[in-house]
């Protein structure tokens, strides 16, 4: 399955010290496992469960989700800018297949 | 209804009356959502003290499919005082939990938003954990017109 996520860093050239806010969505349904087929059947759970965010290899930002987090999960959250580098972001399916995404600062 | 005398009949209605106060005295969690285990489960058992914590949300969600949440916490975030965890849970949800937030003082602030399901009208309280082991809370209620855990 190869989902692009969207990312969105508010500035990509900044100051140390400044914070960067970072708005990602990615396209997922987010299955509950607690809905039911038309034949009555659970549909399996299938979510993302974990989302983590790194700035030069060190993570600034993680979260874990359940099954009550939006299809389509969107996260939005703020770093410290201290060094530049690439900006990492990867969620982690149910499956353990990976969805990545990444963008890049540059701290001056 | 052989077999079904008066007594026995006056016992089921007494039995469905006491479920119903059962039901009653629980209140708006269901007694499968486990929303108060997973808080005593992140706090090892201590209580969070009422503040610090905010949560946004709209009072009233008209689609609980998709309902914005905005949680932050005040605190200065340096290596001396951060906010490390975040535990956000749903009472009315058919499974407690909701999401928790992992910060550090590379965070810089502690804040995060999400977009989250909310079966029906319910509380949410987000717990949050600091570096020297204190916790703080807050809850807040979400009206929901329509569910969003159906089919």
């Amino acid at each position: 399955m190869s989902v692009k996520p969207r990312i969105k860093l508010d500035k990509k050239e900044v100051k140390k010290g400044d914070l960067v806010e970072v708005k990602a969505l990615v396209s997922h349904t987010m299955e509950t496992g607690q809905r039911k087929d038309a034949a009555g059947n659970t549909i399996p759970r299938k979510i993302l469960n974990k989302f983590t965010c790194t700035v030069n290899g060190k993570e600034v930002f993680a979260a874990d989700f359940e099954p009550a987090v939006a299809a389509n999960p969107y996260i939005q959250f703020k770093f410290k800018a201290t060094e530049s580098g690439p900006v990492v972001l990867t969620w982690t399916d149910d499956d353990g297949s990976k969805i990545v995404g990444e963008e890049s600062i540059k701290v001056s | 209804m052989t077999g079904l005398n008066r007594r026995q009949v006056m016992m089921i209605g007494a039995g469905a009356l006491a479920a119903v106060t059962i039901g009653a005295s629980i209140g708006p969690a269901e007694a499968a959502n486990d929303s108060q285990d997973l808080i005593n489960k992140f706090t090892g058992g201590k209580t969070a003290t009422e503040g610090k914590v905010k949560l946004d949300l709209p009072e009233i969600a008209e689609n609980g499919n998709t309902v914005p949440m905005t949680v932050t916490v005040d605190s200065p975030m340096t290596e001396q005082s951060y906010v490390s965890e975040v535990l956000v849970v749903a009472d009315g949800n058919p499974r407690g939990g909701v999401a928790t937030f992992r910060f550090s003082p590379a965070s810089g602030i502690a804040e995060a938003n999400t977009r989250i399901r909310l079966a029906a009208t319910q509380n949410i309280t987000a717990v949050a954990k600091m570096n020297d082991g204190s916790f703080f809370t807050t809850t807040k209620q979400v009206k929901v017109t329509i569910g969003g855990c159906g089919g």
